[in-house]
């Protein structure tokens, strides 16, 4: 009896949680009929705030991949003192609050921050423009696929990059035709979650590049700004964001990209004792 | 061929490893795990880097510390099979062997009877078969020189013994320059023309399996042979044979001459059992213990008395009903008593 009753607690919990987290998606979707939410996607605001998500996105993944990539294989295969510091600092922007970004970006890019001089005379201007909004997405963004790059770096045994060396391949093609085919899985994981991550960026974007409308304004910025004046709209694109980064777990699921890199042996681990 | 020779000095982190070898045929080093056996394949390889020390093959010199010559591992004719093989997950058999580039792939993979499993991933092979496609990707680059790193520890009891045949028999066919490290005495001496034995970072002993037996340098070597050792000291020389007081009491005789506190080394298949009370040969060696276990491994049994064992076909363990518990008459021929000093 006694067992039974705690059977039941457990599946009344697992139900309450699970309702919790499902019930706003579910509303997001069936506040307002589908017809309102579809036709409200045409709205200037919307269609705005789509062109400046994807363009500062693409731009963001494209120098998250180009820089992250190789900064996360240093880091992985690479033993120095201080490296954990190092890798604490590059995790160091997911747990900080997104405000705190912006300020940072603004003391050190902004006109009047710290490298605001220098980008002056290169005529670079970094504030309340798209250059601004890619700064503070790649900021916030990027050290959650350089993580993930380290992990899956270091998941490729290391027997196998030797082995490569050993068959006439130098450093550059063993990269590509060994390590990044063996990491690929943890790779586009992380790229999949920090262009999630991304495309909702608010907090620092807001901070450093404003929410100017077919400039700054991106999609979590539009919802922001509609929140007052058209619900609707704010709806519609909240909607839009359930239904995305939906799509975009679902797809690095499926796909079941994400597995370790293995050793050819079933004995993997037996190499650890080896002289 | 080209002989491979080897000499450098490289730190670890317990010991200094110290190495001068020269390579023809087939050489087997041997030892313990954590002998810093691998480390001279890396050594040779380009994989790890001492600072002092030089390799060549032949006439291309691959390191040489005084010039400041180093070659990276992909410009030295170094064919490499790795422990576990290293085969790569994500590639097919012929991928695999086409990776190094050679003109030879279709021939390898007949010549190591793999061509029927040319699209097969790494994965879906027996150990041995992913041995063969080790080799032959190895091969693939025409190398000056073979590695092998543990060739047969992934392999179970089952298969290794067929694999171990094959293998000795294929090294002989390829007339490399080939270095073996193994922690598996009895591996070593099957393949290999010679076999080194490597302790803490050092070259103990190099020799062919015949003369570690014969002459073991040190009474690690001779343990490494799967000798019995006997402590003991020298009570007195003889014109023919020294007297060897052991620990353990018994009075020994050797046709070895040393002097001081030394080991008595016997072989367990140079030991002969007989029932308590027959009476000896009196010019043998005599131990008389009682049986602590017996052991049968097909056609031969291997006994232990004590601190000795024994090993002895198992029709003669039949004939002198040597059973558990029962006090025997070990001997054995001075002429096959070494003495190690201490």
């Amino acid at each position: 009896m006694r067992r039974l009753l705690v059977a039941l607690a457990f599946f009344a919990a697992c139900a309450v949680a699970l309702s919790f987290l499902v019930l706003p998606l579910v509303a997001l979707l069936t506040d307002r009929p589908p017809g309102t939410l579809i036709h409200e996607l045409a709205n200037p605001v919307v269609t705005d705030a789509l062109v400046v998500s994807a363009k500062t996105s693409a731009a963001a993944q494209a120098l998250i991949i180009v820089f992250g990539t190789p900064t996360a294989y240093l880091l992985a295969t690479r033993r120095f003192p201080g490296r954990a510091l190092l890798i604490t600092l590059v995790e160091l922007p997911i747990v900080l609050p997104p405000a705190v970004a912006g300020i940072g970006l603004i003391v050190a890019f902004d006109r009047i921050g710290l490298l605001g001089g220098a980008f002056s005379t290169l005529g670079i201007d970094v504030s309340f423009n798209q250059a601004a909004v890619v700064l503070a997405v790649t900021f916030v963004a990027g050290p959650l696929y350089v993580r993930q790059a380290i992990a899956a770096f270091e998941a490729v045994d290391g027997k196998l990059v030797m082995a490569s060396r050993t068959l006439g391949a130098g450093p550059v093609r063993t990269f590509l035709r060994i390590v990044v085919p063996l990491a690929s899985g943890g790779l586009a994981a992380g790229a999949a979650l920090s262009l999630a991550r991304g495309l909702g960026e608010f907090g620092a974007t807001i901070l450093f590049a404003g929410s100017l409308q077919g400039i700054t304004q991106t999609l979590p910025l539009a919802i922001y700004a509609e929140f007052d004046s058209n619900l609707d709209v704010a709806l519609s694109i909240a909607a839009l964001f359930v239904i995305m980064t939906g799509a975009i777990l679902m797809s690095l699921k499926l796909s079941s990209l994400w597995r370790p890199s293995r050793s050819a042996s079933r004995y993997r681990y037996a190499t650890i004792a080896s002289s | 061929m080209a002989s491979l020779s080897v000499r450098f000095a490289l730190p670890l982190r317990h010991y200094r490893l110290e190495l001068a070898l020269e390579v023809e045929g087939v050489v087997a080093l041997v030892g313990p795990s954590g002998a810093g056996k691998s480390s001279i394949l890396n050594v040779i390889a380009g994989l790890a880097r001492p600072p002092s020390g030089r390799v060549s093959l032949g006439e291309d010199v691959w390191q040489d510390s005084d010039r400041g010559v180093f070659l990276a591992p992909d410009r030295r004719r170094v064919g490499f099979v790795f422990q576990e093989y290293a085969l790569f997950p994500h590639m097919s058999v012929r991928q695999n062997v086409a990776y190094a580039g050679g003109q030879r792939v279709d021939e390898l993979l007949q010549r190591f009877e793999i061509s029927r499993l040319a699209s097969a991933r790494p994965d879906q092979l027996s150990g041995g078969e992913r041995q063969r496609v080790a080799l032959a990707r190895a091969l693939a680059r025409d190398p000056g020189v073979l590695l092998l790193d543990e060739p047969l520890s992934a392999l179970d009891t089952h298969t290794k013994a067929s694999v171990r045949g094959e293998l000795a028999q294929l090294l002989t066919d390829f007339d490399l320059p080939t270095l073996i490290v193994t922690h598996d005495y009895e591996d070593a001496v099957t393949i290999a023309d010679r076999v080194g034995i490597v302790v803490d970072g050092q070259l103990r002993q190099l020799g062919t399996p015949d003369e570690l037996v014969t002459h073991p340098a040190d009474a690690f070597v001779a343990s490494f042979t799967g000798a019995n050792l006997l402590p003991g000291h020298v009570v007195r020389r003889h014109t023919r044979l020294t007297e060897v007081a052991l620990e353990t009491g018994e009075l020994v005789h050797s046709s070895d001459h040393i002097d001081g506190d030394v080991n008595v080394v016997v072989h367990p298949w140079d030991i002969t059992l007989t029932p308590n009370d027959a009476s000896p040969d009196p010019a043998r060696n005599v131990i008389r213990e009682q049986i602590t276990s017996v052991v049968r491994l097909g056609g031969r049994v291997r006994i232990r008395l004590g601190a000795l064992t024994a090993e002895l076909p198992a029709a003669s363990v039949d004939e002198h009903a040597l059973a558990l518990g029962a006090t025997v008459c070990a001997s054995f021929n001075p002429d096959q008593t070494r003495l190690i000093r201490r």
